[in-house]
């Protein structure tokens, strides 16, 4: 049998360390051990196929019941590519965030902003052909987090998305351009390659607004790549 | 080339797409609800961090194959539970078979194991492992883990009928073995 392709191994810099001490959540969190690196195997180049029969599309997180979230209402809208550049085709796309207040709908969030009763926050869609997906929300507010004095997160989208191998999972956070918010943030600057950081701040884009309606923003994303395969031997030929 | 998105932490909030039937991969109305054949078995353990606390507020995903050891066939063997107020897991799931490794070798039944949480700015990864199974000898992962170690890795009966229980310890004493995948 054939040993399948592996996924690509990521440039440290590209990714965050488990131990960042500026990120007090990290302290009793992060493994003292060293990983131990597994070649890819079935079980790490395959992965679940979600049909949207089983698990439903809501790509519209502005209103709830017919009515109106509060807040300024944007449309999110990009591409899943794999590294090479390869479009992610029916990749299955969970966000959640706050209300435009800064307030998520959980009860672990105490910050002191109202509840919007027209917000949940969460939302689900596929990529199609071309691997491009699209949703509808609020922009959400800034909140404070009790990491260091004065802490605040930068305005962010929450993202958690499954490619075609379990290898390429991933759990990420959308920010928005020219946030001051960035340059105190320890989660975000978690990664120590200034373009990897780059690359998770969405851009504004007057092709994904819609008059009279919404604001649009750009946020494509890229998941591991396979290996080169090998060369085949010569001596078949 | 462009180098793939930065992982980032699910935090605290991550319960938004918590959807607690999902730890259940044999629920009526779920993707398995037509699938025939295997055994039935429980999944649970505790999450705890280095100071020996519950994590609390841990996604635990599962990823594994079917009975016969396939991932192609018609078993959807996904799925999510969060952690509660003891760290505890719980999944109900059919237990995998041997599945193909590298070369000629054969894994023995295992399932992925994924953590996310506040404080991880990405996925601690392990695997579960049954007692008792004797491909466990000669499986390529527990192999290439120092035999000290091995433990962590291998899931134990509880008693409860086909219950097997592993704890995470994500620092310190006892520390899981975690797996770069
Ligand atoms: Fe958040």
């Amino acid at each position: 049998m054939t040993d399948p392709t592996g996924y690509r191994r990521p440039d440290p810099a590209t990714q965050p360390p488990y131990d960042v001490p500026a990120y007090g959540s990290t302290h009793h969190r992060h493994p003292k051990q060293a990983l131990v690196r597994v070649p890819h195997t079935l079980t790490e180049v395959s992965g679940p196929r979600f049909s949207p029969a089983w698990y439903a599309p809501h790509a519209d997180l502005s209103t709830l019941n017919g009515k109106a979230a509060l807040g300024e209402r944007i449309i999110v809208a990009g591409r899943v590519l794999d590294e090479d550049g390869r479009p992610v085709r029916g990749a299955m796309v969970e966000v959640w965030q706050a209300n435009a207040a800064g307030r998520y709908h959980h009860p672990g969030d105490q910050h002191d902003a109202p509840l919007d009763p027209n917000f949940l926050g969460r939302g689900r869609v596929f990529t199609d052909e071309e691997g491009s997906y699209r949703f509808t929300t609020i922009r959400p507010g800034a909140y404070p987090w009790r990491n260091h004095p004065n802490a605040w997160r930068p305005v962010h989208i929450h993202f958690s998305l499954f490619g075609a191998g379990f290898a390429q999972r991933l759990i990420t956070q959308m920010y928005f351009p020219g946030d001051p918010l960035l340059a105190y943030d320890p989660i975000f600057n978690g990664i120590a390659d200034a373009a990897a950081r780059e690359r998770l701040i969405a851009r504004f884009d007057l092709d994904i607004t819609e008059p009279e309606w919404a604001l649009g923003y750009r946020f494509d994303i890229v998941l591991r790549g396979r290996e080169a395969t090998p060369f085949e031997n010569d001596g078949a030929h | 080339m462009t180098a793939a998105t930065a992982s980032q932490t699910a935090g605290p909030y991550w319960h938004l797409i918590d959807f607690p039937e999902w730890a259940d991969l044999l629920r009526a109305d779920g993707p398995n609800a037509g699938v025939a054949g295997g055994e039935r078995i429980v999944l649970t353990g505790r999450v705890t961090d280095g100071q020996g606390a519950p994590v609390a507020d841990a996604m635990v995903e599962i990823w594994q194959a079917d009975p016969e050891g396939r991932y192609d066939g018609a078993f959807h063997g996904f799925g999510r539970c969060g952690t509660d107020a003891d760290g505890m897991f719980r999944f109900v799931t059919l237990k995998p078979g041997p599945v193909p490794g590298r070369g000629n070798q054969t894994q023995a039944p295992h399932v992925v194991l994924s953590i996310f949480a506040r404080g991880l700015l990405k996925p601690l990864v392990t695997r579960l492992y049954f007692e008792g199974e004797a491909l466990n000898e000669t499986d390529p992962v527990l192999q290439a883990v120092t035999p000290a170690r091995r433990a962590t890795l291998i899931a134990r009966p509880t008693g409860a009928p086909g219950e097997w229980r592993l704890d995470i310890r994500l620092q310190g004493e006892g520390e899981t073995v975690f797996l770069d995948i």
